[in-house]
């Protein structure tokens, strides 16, 4: 008797499964198709789409940068935003979905925040010839898509030559988030920067966290503690190139006089959060992420969507170091000779 | 008596099906009052969430998905039944995957060679890495929770090592994202295409034999009685002729090849590459799967397309405008309740059959004097 009541409750959820799989042909875009339509009429002006990386809008870095630039765009073009974020589980499956999604809807354009959308953003700009999508931090094959990348490695040169000149120990260090290449690239160009200003000075590169553990990007208590233990071992101008992890660096550098923190992505001598700390931040490697975005909305917006890859570099202020807090006024002259030098050619600056 | 143990059974059957059910209703009460806190309709949100989850899109993706948690839950539910936590499902088929898939970059043999063998050695892997645990639990008495996390970590730090391009791994187009060498075509494993529904990916059918084969080696067979009975009695097994070390060793195994499997859906049939973006965590997930399908391998199925659906439906929950954390509150309260339920169940059947055996000696005791009466 037990064996048929198993039984049959094999066969009821084989056929319950079986039912719903064939019993509903429609797609859900299908589905959606009318509601979407009514949503496009409803509110005139363009609709951008933004499907964020893990943490999202908030994270007072990279996405914030990109939501930055949404914002100014849809301020200007009295559009609408859509915004979808990862989760950490996330399979190719759920990205691609996501932008469907907004695809479907009739977003356009679409907005991919993040490296991890090369694949899919590939896979759903084919499947939606006329939308327009944006790429940040990958380079996309499809025609449709515009790759925003940067060069992160020529800011960081800067940092490294701004850190070569202030620091009094001759000694400084990095502070990288997790080894991924887009990091080492941070450190490939802090690294020599810093040797070819002074090429006696002790550079120490430590990463949080390694390979697919991605934490390093969002604990300021490993950033607190791998700044305090490189400020002990003598270094006295810290870079971080490690998401909010980097709050916690720039915490523990201003609590040693003299000593200094170079931050990242935004200008983080302007953050409201980092206020506190702020007289201990030199500068900012500032990545222009909301630029990116806002150029690729108007370049839709204004009917000739950009495409191929957009490379904001050093000489189209793509990347760049602010001077907020005016720390580093007496070096700009040597700044500004290394920016020429990278700008003109005479100096390659290393992406590993 | 023929009518009795029927009865039994129905009551058996029903009780199992209460307490996941019962877990799924308070879910969904939480869940409501939570959207409600939110200060949106619940109602929109469930409506919404059923008629996208039946879209035919949906259900290949719901498929897809379940095929992979199936695999984690089966893992997890072989350790339960021997009353071993082995949460380090997680660490094993990530490490399991990468090596399948350094492996399958490497293989130039045809596909009904590599396929076998990528899936061979991913298994090997995934049991290799559990049996470390295992033997460290048999020889030293180490408790296999704290030494299965530890390998989690151990896993992640090495797949860190030998992720780096100039090891055995390479930097893709864009300098962004590492990966093993791409599986040639060849090494694709089949899928059956849809159409505007999408690919369904073949290796829902290794799942469905791995589901057959555990409900038949642990059903059927003596190995399979002999491991329930170390899970329930470790003394009750050795007196009768068990070695519960050489079970606890194997079981262990068994465990880590069937995680091995997890990550060869992806990797066969979606990714045909180990990068850093590789799903992560779905070792946990396979925990609370097999708690909701109580390690039954039809119920983790059921389990498994819940997870899938749930997934599948908020994601699309979120673009309606509701928050992006509902999943994280649906499934934990599943997982919560579950726990909750099978204890709330447990002790009412127990209380049922004390009540039955009660009223069967009462029975019994009445029986014999209606007999002397007769003779």
């Amino acid at each position: 008797m037990r064996r048929v009541a198993k039984l049959s409750a094999a066969c009821i959820a084989t056929a319950a499964l079986a039912l719903t799989a064939t019993a509903c042909g429609s797609t859900s875009s299908e589905d959606d198709s009318s509601s979407s339509a009514s949503a496009g009429s409803g509110k005139g002006g363009i609709k951008i789409g933004l499907a964020y990386d893990v943490g999202g809008r908030g994270d007072r870095s990279f996405n914030d940068s990109a939501a930055r630039g949404a914002d100014k765009a849809e301020k200007e073009f009295s559009g609408s935003i859509k915004e979808l974020t990862a989760k950490s589980s996330d399979t190719e499956a759920d990205r691609e979905q996501r932008l469907t999604d907004l695809a479907d809807a009739g977003y356009n354009p679409i907005v991919a925040v993040g490296f991890s959308y090369a694949t899919s953003v590939d896979k759903v700009a084919a499947k939606y010839p006329k939308v327009s999508f944006g790429l940040i931090d990958s380079v996309a094959t499809a025609k449709n898509v515009d790759s925003i990348t940067f060069t992160e490695e020529q800011g960081s040169y800067l940092a490294g030559v701004a850190a070569a000149l202030k620091t009094k120990k001759a000694h400084v260090g990095f502070i990288g988030g997790v080894d991924t290449p887009l990091i080492k690239k941070f450190a490939a160009g802090y690294v020599q920067g810093v040797k070819d200003t002074k090429p006696g000075v002790k550079v120490d590169v430590q990463y949080l966290t390694h390979g697919s553990d991605l934490s390093g990007f969002a604990s300021p208590d490993k950033g607190k503690e791998a700044a305090s233990g490189q400020l002990d071992n003598g270094a006295d101008v810290i870079y971080a190139a490690a998401g909010s992890s980097g709050n916690g660096s720039i915490e523990a550098v201003s609590g040693v006089k003299g000593a200094w923190a170079i931050g990242v992505d935004s200008d983080q001598y302007n953050i409201p959060g980092l206020s506190k700390y702020k007289n201990s931040i030199l500068t900012s490697m500032v990545k222009n992420v909301d630029v990116g975005v806002y150029d690729f909305v108007k370049s839709v917006h204004d009917g000739k969507p950009l495409t191929g890859n957009q490379i904001y570099s050093l000489a189209k202020g793509g990347v760049g170091l602010a001077t907020s807090g005016g720390f580093i006024d007496d070096i700009q002259p040597q700044l500004d000779a290394a920016k020429k030098k990278i700008v003109d050619g005479a100096v390659k600056v290393k992406t590993s | 008596m023929n009518k009795l143990t029927q009865r039994i059974d129905k009551e058996r059957l029903l009780l199992g099906i209460a307490a996941p059910l019962l877990a799924v209703v308070a879910a969904v009460v939480v869940t409501t009052l939570v959207i409600l806190a939110t200060g949106k309709n619940p109602g929109a949100a469930f409506s919404d969430m059923l008629t996208y989850g039946s879209a035919s899109d949906s259900q290949v993706y719901i498929l897809n998905k379940a095929t992979t948690y199936y695999l984690a839950g089966v893992a997890v539910a072989i350790g339960f039944r021997m009353n071993l936590f082995n949460i380090g499902v997680d660490g094993q088929y990530r490490i399991a995957a990468f090596f399948a898939a350094v492996l399958g970059g490497a293989l130039t043999t045809p596909g009904w060679i590599s396929i076998p063998l990528i899936i061979l050695c991913a298994m090997g892997t995934g049991a290799v890495w559990a049996g470390i645990a295992g033997v460290l639990k048999v020889t030293r008495g180490v408790s296999e929770v704290i030494s299965t996390i530890m390998l989690n970590s151990i896993a992640t730090a090495i797949i860190a090592y030998l992720l780096q391009p100039g090891k055995l791994a390479e930097l893709q187009a864009g300098g962004t994202v590492v990966s093993t060498k791409p599986l040639p075509s060849s090494s694709h494993f089949f899928q059956i295409d849809t159409g505007a529904a999408g690919v369904l990916w073949g290796f829902i059918v290794i799942a469905v034999l791995v589901g057959i084969a555990y409900w038949f080696v642990l059903g059927r067979t003596r190995f399979g009685f002999d491991l329930r009975t170390v899970g329930q009695s470790e003394s009750a097994a050795a007196a009768s002729g068990v070695s519960v070390k050489r079970m606890i060793a194997t079981s262990m195994l068994i465990s880590g090849a069937v995680a091995g499997l997890i990550g060869m859906p992806t990797l066969l049939n979606d990714s045909h590459q180990f990068s850093n973006d590789f799903p992560t965590g779905i070792g946990f997930t396979g925990i609370a799967i097999a708690l909701l399908g109580r390690n039954n391998p039809v119920g983790i199925a059921l389990g498994a397309l819940l997870w899938g659906f749930l997934e599948r439906t908020t994601n699309h929950l979120e673009f309606e405008g509701y928050d992006k954390e509902i999943l994280g509150v649906i499934q934990g309260v599943i997982v919560l309740c579950v726990v909750i339920a099978y204890e709330v169940v447990r002790r009412y059947g127990l209380k049922r059959q004390q009540q039955r055996v009660g009223a069967e000696l009462a029975a019994q005791a009445a029986a014999p004097t209606q007999k002397q009466e007769v003779a």
